[in-house]
């Protein structure tokens, strides 16, 4: 499904270097967490593999379905199935939220060579997807995410991704600004996308999301590379016990 | 004492050389008339076109943009097929409105809805200016003062409210020319109008447009004007927009400039009468090289009014914006509250823009803000776009919809307003 080989990454002036060799695999169905103290480069991961302009790949590869990706333009890998829940949604004022939706998915739709989507149904997935997440018509048309509040531009997120169907979903650091209604809320939109065929790759700083979206895996990162990787189990130890092993483990 | 001899451009020389064969031309003798034109010509003889010594034109010098000038219109023997002179933009054809036709500066009652006019709207002619345009400094004015072929002027009678707009399509065509409407539009008491002026004609004929449009208003009037500049690629633009407003009016204008290789669009507001509402606006959508200016100087005279100017620039290519806003709070004019936004997006390392808002206040208790942003398209939220499947150019396009939008959206008549966000699209598609 995923593999990341070898991913070596630096900021794009070369002031500074990210990634040292990243190795992961995320196969197809599997939901992996991703820990790690800030600073580890966890964030830029996510953005790397979305494509996010300003960082210079050194070395290594990303392959989604064997195909490598970093060629690609952010969305030629959007329309491959990539999708990254971003940690801070930014607000695009007068760009209406339904506007945005449709031109999305029928960007999707185009680059899979099918014909746009029909208003009808488009109003009809919409809706359908957001009663699900609890996001009211008033914010639909609103523009995007222009005074929402932190958990309604996260659920925000998570409608784009129940419309587009990916098969990769990035969450990074999804948790963050949550209370914890709106992280039961975000999580149950997350737990009903899952499926043999999606993968996620869940980034957070605590163990308290994994509770609510339960990991296959989990690897924890540390200076740009993944330095132990587990089952779940792997998430409450460090929760008990911090970074510190794992961190001294790298240097 | 030295005696100046000023070096006359190409330009000026034929401005000069033009007016005694049109004054001698003109058919009517009205000595009034006459006279104002001769002293406006006179004007423009001493000053000579406007140029970057000229604190007004600064950042645009007439006098090196403007390399030649084609005759009046008027006098031209040009027998022109009109549909291939010049061709509405799309976007407005399917507005609904009553149309007022000018073509080479000229009314043309055929082509216009005069015999249907709702009650309460005349519509005649003036051969004459009836003023000066009470900016006998300014050497574009002058030359429409001289040279101008005929006064339209609309009336609305006190009272009435028209939903339905006026259209006033000022088209030019044939070979390069030089025209110079003149339109006065009188609205009465109570009375609410919706005018838009488009101007349009061919692509690669160099001529120039050189218009003036004069409004006053009684007192509680509503008016809604939108300017459309469509001009051919090759066109000058000078226009001017000159308004004195009554008490107790809602005023709103916009001004739409896709046209023209150099436009320069002035709008002198006097407030007069307290509690009026005034909205500016615009959006300036610009590539290649074209060079568009706006200036405005907004005269708070009394207390108890509002004024709110908003315009955006969208720069492609090596173009040119240039906005120059001035709020002028007279000593009397207390409780003005005034804002002026000025943003440009430039999209090219070869666009700029120039931004010059001034505030001058000379009363203590008002409320005036300015603000001016010009940079590019934010680089986060266009990855954010393209991260959710928009390639590049529509992203870049739905960004800039939203950003031009946003200037438009302050349109009142909702038709003007959806036809404007259509012409935006139009540019953006010919974009991509």
């Amino acid at each position: 499904m995923l593999e990341i080989k070898n991913l070596h990454v630096a900021i794009e002036d070369g002031s500074k270097k990210i990634l040292n060799g990243l190795t992961l695999t995320v196969h197809r169905g599997e939901v992996a967490a991703i820990m790690g103290p800030n600073g580890s480069g966890k964030s830029t991961l996510s953005y790397v593999i979305a494509g996010k302009p300003g960082y210079e790949i050194l070395d290594g590869e990303i392959l989604l379905e064997g195909e490598n990706i970093l060629e690609m333009e952010p969305d030629q890998r959007s329309a491959a199935g990539v999708f990254l829940a971003f940690q801070y949604p930014l607000e695009i004022p007068g760009v209406a939220t339904m506007t945005f939706l449709k031109a999305a998915m029928n960007a999707h739709l185009r680059a899979a060579g099918s014909d746009e989507i029909k208003t009808p149904d488009f109003m009809k997935r919409v809706r359908k997807a957001a009663d699900d997440l609890g996001i009211s018509q008033d914010m639909l048309k609103r523009g995007l995410n222009v005074g929402f509040s932190g958990g309604e531009k996260k659920r925000m997120e998570i409608l784009q991704m129940a419309l587009l169907e990916p098969r990769i979903c990035i969450l990074d650091e999804t948790d963050s600004g949550l209370d914890i209604d709106a992280l039961k809320v975000v999580s149950e939109g997350v737990n009903k996308l899952r499926s043999a065929d999606r993968s996620f790759l869940v980034i957070t700083h605590y163990q308290r999301l994994l509770n609510y979206i339960v990991p296959d895996t989990v690897h924890v990162m540390s200076k740009g590379r993944v330095v132990k990787s587990g089952g779940k189990e792997l998430a409450l130890e460090l929760e008990a016990n911090g970074y510190a092993d794992y961190v001294s483990d790298a240097a | 004492m030295t005696i100046i001899t000023p070096i006359r451009t190409q330009a000026e020389a034929a401005y000069i050389s033009q007016f005694p064969a049109f004054e001698a031309g003109l058919t009517t003798r009205d000595p009034a008339g006459l006279k104002l034109r001769r002293a406006a010509f006179e004007r423009f003889v001493a000053l000579g076109l406007p140029h970057r010594r000229i604190e007004p034109y600064h950042y645009t010098d007439v006098r090196a943009l403007l390399r030649e000038v084609a005759g009046p219109a008027v006098h031209a023997k040009h027998t022109v097929a009109l549909p291939e002179m010049a061709v509405l933009p799309s976007a407005l054809s399917a507005l609904e409105a009553f149309k007022i036709v000018l073509v080479n500066g000229v009314l043309d009652r055929a082509r216009s809805d005069l015999g249907r006019l709702p009650e309460g709207v005349k519509v005649h002619e003036e051969a004459e200016p009836a003023v000066d345009g009470g900016l006998a400094d300014d050497p574009m004015i002058a030359l429409n003062t001289a040279f101008m072929t005929g006064r339209v002027v609309i009336t609305i009678e006190a009272g009435i409210k028209l939903d339905t707009p006026l259209h006033l399509q000022s088209m030019i065509g044939g070979a390069a020319v030089a025209v110079y409407p003149r339109v006065t539009l009188e609205v009465g008491k109570g009375a609410a109008v919706t005018l838009v002026e488009s101007h349009f004609g061919p692509d690669g004929v160099a001529y120039q447009n050189n218009s003036l449009v004069e409004i006053v208003a009684g007192d509680d009037a509503k008016i809604d004007l939108v300017r459309v500049n469509a001009h051919g690629k090759a066109a000058a633009d000078f226009s001017t927009l000159a308004v004195t407003l009554g008490a107790s009016n809602v005023f709103n204008a916009h001004s739409f400039v896709t046209g023209g290789a150099l436009s320069r669009h002035q709008v002198f507001l006097r407030l007069e009468g307290e509690h009026s509402v005034v909205t500016l606006s615009g959006a300036m959508l610009l590539n290649a090289r074209q060079h568009a200016d706006t200036t405005l100087v907004v005269d708070h005279a009394v207390p108890n009014c509002q004024s709110r100017e908003h315009f955006a620039h969208v720069l492609d290519g090596e173009a040119t914006g240039v906005f120059q806003g001035k709020i002028i709070v007279r000593p009397l004019a207390q409780k003005t509250d005034g804002k002026m936004m000025s943003r440009a997006v430039v999209l090219t390392d070869g666009a700029t823009m120039n931004n010059k808002p001034e505030l001058e206040i000379f009363a203590d208790d008002v409320q005036c803000g300015h603000g001016a942003t010009v940079g590019a398209l934010d680089e986060d939220l266009l990855f954010y776009l393209q991260a959710r499947g928009l390639p590049k150019t529509e992203a870049e396009a739905l960004m800039l919809q939203a950003f031009a939008g946003e200037a438009v959206a302050m349109i009142a008549h909702d038709g003007v307003r959806e036809a404007l966000d259509g012409a935006i699209d139009a540019w953006l598609k010919e974009r991509a």
